[in-house]
C-alpha cells in the first residue's frame, strides 16, 4: 500500500482501514514496530492534549520522536507568518507531520506545499481521519464493523470526529442513526458523500425511537457558543444528555463511545458500567496511531 | 433574416456568446477578465426575448477568438451558451460550453472558515459536480447563485 497523506477518511479504501486496524491489533498484542531515527512534527494551532499526546507516545513507541512547535494561539495566525510557510519550514526537521488548524481544509492546502507524509489533525469543522480510525478499533472489538448499527449524537453539524466516522462507516454495511438538534444537523457536504458511499441518512431529533436497536451510541459535546443564549444552550444540553434513566431501554450490549473531552454530556454514573467503552477507546488511540504512522513512512521511504 | 441573426452575425472576426443566462452577461466579462481596457470593440445585447430561455444576453467580442477551456467556466452561470468564432463575418466554429471538470480562481469559497479565504498562497479550486460545484480543500458544496461568489478580480 503506498499513501502519502491521510486527509479525509472519505480517501481510505475499506482494505486500507482493515490493514490498518489488523497492524494495530498485532502492535497492541506486543508485535515489534520500530522506526528508526523517525521524528515526527507536531504543527498545532488549536489547543489538543489528547490528539497531540497520543501521536507523541506512538512515534516514541516506535523508537522515533517529535519535533513540537509548541501551542500557537488560533489569533496569532491570522497575524503571523502563513501556513504555507509553517509547513515548510516544519518539514526540514521531521519526516511526518501531523497538522491542527482551525481552518477547513488546511491539511488539504498544507499537503501541496511539502513532500513528507502529512496526517489532518483536525481542520476546524471538517475532518479527523486518525480520530476515526481509532473509533473503528473500538468498534471493530466490541462489535464488528459490518452488520452494525450506530446512533451518532450531538453536534453533528460541526463535530470533525462526526464527519470522518460518518464517511468511513460508509465503506461498512453500517446502519447509520444521526441525532442532533435542528440547528446542528450534519452539513450539506457530509449528507453528499454519504449518499455518495450508498449510505442512507435518517436523521432524528430525539433518541427514544432508535435507542433499542443501537449496537454501539457515539456522543459528542454539544458546546454553548453554537447557540444564541444560555437557556435555548441549557434546554438542548439537558435534551441530550445520557445517564441510566435514557438507557433503560437500550440494548445489553449496547457500547458508549465518545471522542473526549466530555464535559456533563455523559452522567459519570455510566463509567462505571460496561457500556462506558471511551476511556478504552482513547487508550486504542496509541496502537493505531503506530499502525498509521508505520504505514504512511513505509509508504514515503 | 431575421433582426436576431442580424444582431449576433454582424462583427467581421471575433468571438459571439449567445443564449446566455438573461442578465449575466457582466459576470460573464468577469470571468473571461474582460473590462474593455483592453481596447477590443465589445457589445453586448441584454434581456433579448428568447424562445428557449425567456431573456438572454449576447456578447460579442471583437478581434478575439475564445478557446474552449476559456468558455466552458461560463457553463457554472450560463449553461445554455453558444460559442461562434466568427472569421471574415462567417461563423467558422460553432460550440456549446461544457461543464469542466473543475474551476481554479473563479469563483471563491463561500465557507468563510475556509482555508481559501485566509490570505494563504492557494488559488481557490472547486470541483464541478453534476449539481454545483465543491471546494477542492474544505468540501463545501455550492450550487445557488454561482454568480454572487466569482472571484474578485485581483
Ligand atoms: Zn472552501
Amino acid at each position: 500500500m503506498d499513501r502519502r497523506h491521510l486527509i479525509t477518511t472519505g480517501e481510505l479504501s475499506r482494505a486500507e482501514i482493515e490493514a490498518i486496524l489488523a497492524r494495530a491489533t498485532e502492535i497492541d498484542e506486543g508485535a515489534d514496530a520500530d522506526i528508526s531515527d523517525f521524528l515526527l512534527g507536531l504543527l498545532f494551532f488549536e489547543p489538543s492534549t489528547r490528539t497531540r499526546l497520543s501521536f507523541e507516545a506512538a512515534a516514541k513507541r516506535l523508537g522515533g520522536d517529535v519535533v513540537d512547535l509548541g501551542a500557537v494561539e488560533a489569533s496569532s495566525v491570522e497575524k503571523g507568518e502563513t501556513l504555507a510557510d509553517s509547513v515548510r519550514v516544519l518539514e526540514g526537521y521531521c519526516d511526518a507531520m501531523v497538522l491542527r488548524h482551525p481552518r477547513e481544509g488546511a491539511a488539504r492546502m498544507a499537503t501541496e506545499f511539502v513532500n513528507i507524509p502529512l496526517i489532518n489533525g483536525g481542520d476546524g469543522a471538517g475532518h479527523h481521519p486518525s480520530q476515526t480510525l481509532l473509533d473503528l478499533y473500538t468498534i471493530q472489538k466490541h462489535h464488528g464493523l459490518d452488520g452494525l448499527t450506530i446512533g451518532i449524537l450531538g453536534d453533528l453539524k460541526y463535530g470533525r470526529t462526526v464527519h470522518s466516522l460518518a464517511t468511513a462507516l460508509t465503506k461498512f454495511d453500517a446502519d447509520q442513526h444521526f441525532i442532533s438538534p435542528e440547528s446542528l444537523r450534519l452539513p450539506r457536504d457530509i449528507r453528499f458523500d454519504l449518499h455518495e458511499g450508498g449510505a442512507t441518512v435518517r436523521e432524528h431529533t430525539s433518541m427514544e425511537a432508535i435507542l433499542p436497536l443501537l449496537d454501539v451510541l457515539y456522543v459528542t459535546r454539544i458546546q454553548r457558543e453554537r447557540f444564541p443564549d444560555e437557556n435555548e444552550y441549557r434546554s438542548v444540553a439537558g435534551q441530550y444528555r445520557i445517564d441510566e434513566a435514557v438507557l433503560a431501554d437500550a440494548s445489553d450490549d449496547l457500547i458508549i463511545l465518545h471522542p473526549l473531552p466530555r464535559v456533563d454530556e455523559i452522567d459519570p454514573a455510566i463509567d462505571e458500567t460496561d457500556r462506558a467503552k471511551y476511556f478504552e477507546q482513547s487508550h486504542n488511540g496509541v496502537p493505531v496511531r503506530m499502525a498509521l504512522l508505520e504505514l504512511l513512512m513505509e509508504g514515503s521511504r | 433574416m431575421t433582426e436576431h441573426e442580424l444582431r449576433v452575425s454582424k462583427i467581421e472576426n471575433g468571438t459571439v456568446i449567445d443564449h446566455v443566462t438573461g442578465g449575466q452577461s457582466l459576470n460573464v466579462l468577469s470571468i473571461l477578465g474582460i473590462d474593455g481596457t483592453e481596447g477590443s470593440v465589445l457589445s453586448i445585447a441584454m434581456n433579448v426575448p428568447s424562445g428557449r430561455l425567456g431573456r438572454k444576453d449576447i456578447l460579442k467580442i471583437e478581434d478575439r477568438e475564445l478557446s474552449q477551456e476559456e468558455v466552458d467556466v461560463l457553463s457554472l452561470i450560463a449553461p445554455e451558451a453558444t460559442i461562434n468564432i466568427v472569421r471574415d463575418f462567417e461563423v467558422i466554429e460553432k460550440s456549446r460550453v461544457e461543464r469542466p471538470s473543475h474551476v481554479r480562481g473563479i469563483l471563491s469559497c463561500p465557507n468563510h472558515s475556509c482555508i481559501t479565504s485566509s490570505g494563504e498562497p492557494v488559488t481557490p479550486k472547486f470541483d464541478v459536480l453534476p449539481t454545483g460545484v465543491r471546494c477542492a480543500y474544505c468540501g463545501t458544496i455550492l450550487r445557488e447563485n454561482l454568480a454572487e461568489h466569482l472571484a474578485k478580480p485581483s
